[in-house]
């Protein structure tokens, strides 16, 4: 009796974590919350291969030459470190962890609509990492092209990029298939009550999110395939002897990658649409402009793709087009930030990690944003264009803005995965750390592409040295501040003290529920019949 | 309604639907015999769609589903028929 | 809890419905490409398309828009729980996309016999426009073909699951997926036959 009572005890603690226990328990899973923590390993183990990459480059950049490496392994570097941070890390990250983890449970769904391809989508996602690794050992060696294998050198080039190209396939297919499920779980496992007025605000961040994959992706499939045809088959449909266009490559390869931009920001925008009215105990403003506005950048994305080859060669009137068009996807995102600050208004703030991550989300992205006005007018991107100005954009957007907003969710929802609280306090030594070291590290690069620094160079004119010099100890404080971050939080996890079912007072479905959840999410299907956020005063929690 | 509960379409409309595929499908082979110029593709592609639109709501039943799947497949058209404009805002005008 | 033994078919279904749109922007980058190149090459787009095979278009267009007949008549056979006859219908589709592939194979190879393929010996004298039409004509018809394979070996797997009984009046979901995923392969083929083998 004692036994059995201790058993169930120890089940209940451990929730879905004392399901089928195990290797094979776990990768034949098709519950979504092991599917998320089987994704979470991964994506983080490449997104440390891919800090480590990034270290290396400006280690060799602390100098002008040869400091390191080789010109070479370091256009093969730069490549790798493009191919792993964004399609291994930045692109499925929000949606395959805390998207495939939480999705369900703030619905009041026990799953996803299809577990099973579920399950297939993580697969896809191994076998297509294990490719990209393999394509730096087998054939001609590490692709050195770029992440945007650009013909034709990327159809001429012995490097063995026909296996990472195959790689970046079958990666695709692993978020087309995230996106299907998601758009069907969103649309049909809503529980009684979950109208689409009372959905999160990260739910409606995952269905705008959803779209885009699912319509975006398969033209990146359709050109790396076509670049491995070309380089088997040589068709010539980019070669300009034969009658192609190199800049008709340039055209399919950004009507993916630009709408991928907002695969990777819109889930993290969802999480800072999260975190904020919980650490300011206020209701979100504007909830339907949130929404709008996150549907508003889905469609827009898919309108100004070539403000990436406005010094391309593309016709004045292209130009133009793009450049105006570029403008109008600025507008959403301004609207949700003005709505977060609108929030913060009169709030009652409480400064715990993950609204220190939102926080400087806050700053970031916008610094990030607004330096993309600059590389959106055609007239200063011609001075910008291929410089660092370029990298410290896209930097502040996706690394400052992105993944902080997706270190911000970890703090926010690894107590609920996990069961157990991290070290609060230094935490927040942490996110100083990083955050500071982020700026040391991309700010002097906003400088230096304006005083003409090209990017993907391996060399340097003296001039601009001091600024890498001190760009490079700015990376040594962020990887200082990354590894503090990632301690802090494997310690939590594993020994830190028992979280509770709701230990930030959220009103959201998932806070309902034990940390970590039982397998089957719910005891019975929850009626929703509130709307998120709704911190009535004198009441605790949801 | 099947037991699963769908819509049943009778095999008699499918036939003429197919006969209507198979006289269009003659139309486009003749007028594409006669030159037209540019006019040419568009009226080939004003047929053609003509014919997709009847195995789409027909042999695909999108006529008796429900209303939004009917909008999705209208945005996803909406969005290529993007890619393919504002790539010409380039390819025009080069 | 309510245990899931009652099936989502609305959910399945919107399932496959938002994979065939995937399907039609897989297809819609290889157009965009022809249309830009269309574009630029018109005479010598015409002269190409010349010598495609307007019969074997023809036929072939036939032979899909029955088989998508034959498909949609399938869906109705189950939903009365006609087993027999939605079994044969079904075998008459595999059967009519084996003949599409088999006239494939004898146009392609029709080809290759006179150096027309990608990159091939037939084609180095050929001006620029027609090299790029003969490439997008095999890429895109190749991937066609591909599909059709795989929407074949799909509705053969679902024929069998129709003789066991598995898919039967009351649960045909599997059904209606496979012959939507055979419509997109019809549809695309409707798109392909006037662009690729009717430009004057």
């Amino acid at each position: 009796m004692m036994l059995m009572r201790t058993e169930l005890h120890e089940e209940n603690e451990r929730g879905f974590w004392a399901g089928k226990p195990g290797l094979f328990g776990w990768i034949f899973s098709t519950d979504h919350k092991r599917i998320a923590l089987l994704y979470f390993y991964l994506v983080l183990a490449f997104f440390l291969v891919g800090v480590s990459l990034g270290a290396l480059i400006r280690l060799e950049l602390i100098a002008p030459g040869a400091t390191i490496i080789d010109a070479q392994t370091y256009n093969a570097l730069f490549t790798l470190h493009g191919v792993i941070m964004i399609f291994l890390f930045i692109i499925p990250g929000v949606p395959a962890i805390l998207g495939n983890f939480l999705l369900p449970l703030m619905i009041g769904a026990r799953d996803v609509a299809f577990p099973r391809l579920n399950l297939f989508s993580w697969w896809l996602y191994l076998i297509g990492a294990v490719m990209a690794l393999a394509s730096l050992f087998t054939g001609g060696g590490a692709p050195d092209t770029g992440w945007t294998f650009y013909v034709p050198f990327s159809t001429d080039t012995s490097t063995n990029v026909t296996v990472a190209a195959s790689a970046v396939f079958v990666l695709g297919f692993s978020s087309i298939l995230t996106g299907m499920n998601f758009l069907t779980t969103i649309h049909r496992l809503r529980a009684p009550g979950m109208g689409w007025g009372r959905l999160p605000l990260f739910v409606w961040a995952m269905y705008a999110t959803a779209w885009i994959q699912l319509l975006a992706t398969p033209v990146l499939g359709l050109t790396v395939a076509l670049i491995v045809l070309e380089r088997v088959f040589d068709a010539g449909l980019f070669d300009p002897a034969r009658g192609g266009d190199p800049l008709m490559f340039q055209h399919l390869f950004w009507i993916y990658s630009h709408p991928a931009v907002y695969i990777m920001i819109l889930p993290g925008m969802g999480i800072v649409s999260e975190i904020i009215p919980t650490f300011a105990r206020k209701r979100i403003f504007g909830y339907w402009a949130i929404v709008v506005s996150s549907l508003a950048i889905a469609f827009a994305g898919s309108l100004v793709w070539s403000h990436h080859m406005l010094t391309s060669g593309m016709s004045d009137m292209g130009v133009f087009v793009f450049s105006l068009l570029t403008f109008l996807v600025a507008i959403p995102s301004a609207v949700k930030v003005f709505n977060w600050v609108a929030t913060l208004y009169k709030g009652s703030i409480w400064l715990a990690a993950p609204m220190l991550y939102a926080l400087s989300f806050l700053i970031l992205f916008s610094i990030g944003g607004l330096t993309g006005l600059v590389l959106g007018a055609a007239a200063t991107d011609i001075h910008v264009h291929d410089t660092h100005f370029v990298v410290a954009h896209f930097h502040y957007v996706m690394f400052g803005g992105a993944a902080f907003a997706f270190f911000g969710g970890l703090h926010y929802w690894l107590p609920k995965m996990f069961g157990r609280m991290y070290d609060q306090r230094l935490a927040a030594i942490a996110w100083a750390i990083l955050t500071v070291g982020f700026n040391l590290l991309y700010f002097p690069m906003l400088v230096l592409g304006l005083q003409g620094m090209p990017r993907r160079y391996f060399d340097y004119l003296p001039q601009f040295q001091p600024l890498n010099l001190f760009a490079t100890v700015g990376s040594w404080v962020l990887v200082a501040g990354l590894l503090l971050m990632f301690y802090t939080l494997h310690r939590g996890c594993r020994h830190g003290a028992p979280a509770g079912a709701d230990p930030w007072g959220g009103t959201t479905l998932e806070w309902s529920v034990p940390s970590p959840p039982p397998t089957e999410n719910f005891e019975e299907d929850p009626r929703v019949e509130r709307d998120p956020y709704d911190y009535r005063i004198g009441e605790e929690g949801p | 309604m099947s037991q699963q509960g769908g819509h049943i379409v009778p095999y008699r409309t499918f036939v003429f639907v197919w006969l209507a595929l198979l006289v269009l499908t003659g139309a486009t082979v003749a007028v594409s015999r006669v030159h037209l110029g540019a006019l040419n593709v568009w009226v080939a592609l004003g047929i053609a769609s003509v014919k997709a639109g009847l195995v789409i709501f027909i042999f695909m039943h999108l006529q008796y589903e429900k209303p939004i799947l009917k909008f999705f497949l209208f945005i996803a058209l909406v969005v290529l028929a993007i890619f393919i404009g504002l790539t010409f805002t380039d390819v025009l005008y080069r | 809890m309510s245990e899931a033994a009652h099936k989502d078919y609305a959910g399945a279904k919107l399932g496959m419905w938002l994979f065939l749109y995937t399907e039609i922007l897989l297809f819609g980058g290889l157009f965009v490409l022809y249309a830009v190149y269309l574009f630029r090459f018109p005479a010598e787009f015409a002269r190409a398309s010349n010598e495609l095979s307007l019969t074997f278009g023809t036929v072939n267009t036939l032979i899909l828009l029955t088989s998508s007949l034959a498909a949609a008549a399938a869906v109705t056979a189950v939903q009365k729980g006609a087993r027999q006859l939605t079994f044969w219908l079904l075998v008459g589709t595999v059967i009519t996309a084996a003949i599409f592939l088999v006239n494939k194979y004898f146009e392609w190879s029709a080809k290759f016999h006179h150096g027309i393929y990608l990159n091939g010996p037939g084609l180095a004298e050929a001006a620029p426009g027609e090299v790029i039409f003969f490439s997008l004509y095999f890429i895109t018809t190749g991937l066609h073909g591909l599909h059709v394979l795989i929407g074949a070996i799909l509705l053969t797997v679902i024929a069998g699951g129709v003789r066991k009984g598995a898919i039967h009046t009351g649960d045909y979901v599997k059904l209606e997926n496979s012959a939507l995923y055979w419509h997109l392969v019809d549809l695309v083929w409707i798109f392909v036959f006037p662009l690729y083998y009717l430009i004057l």
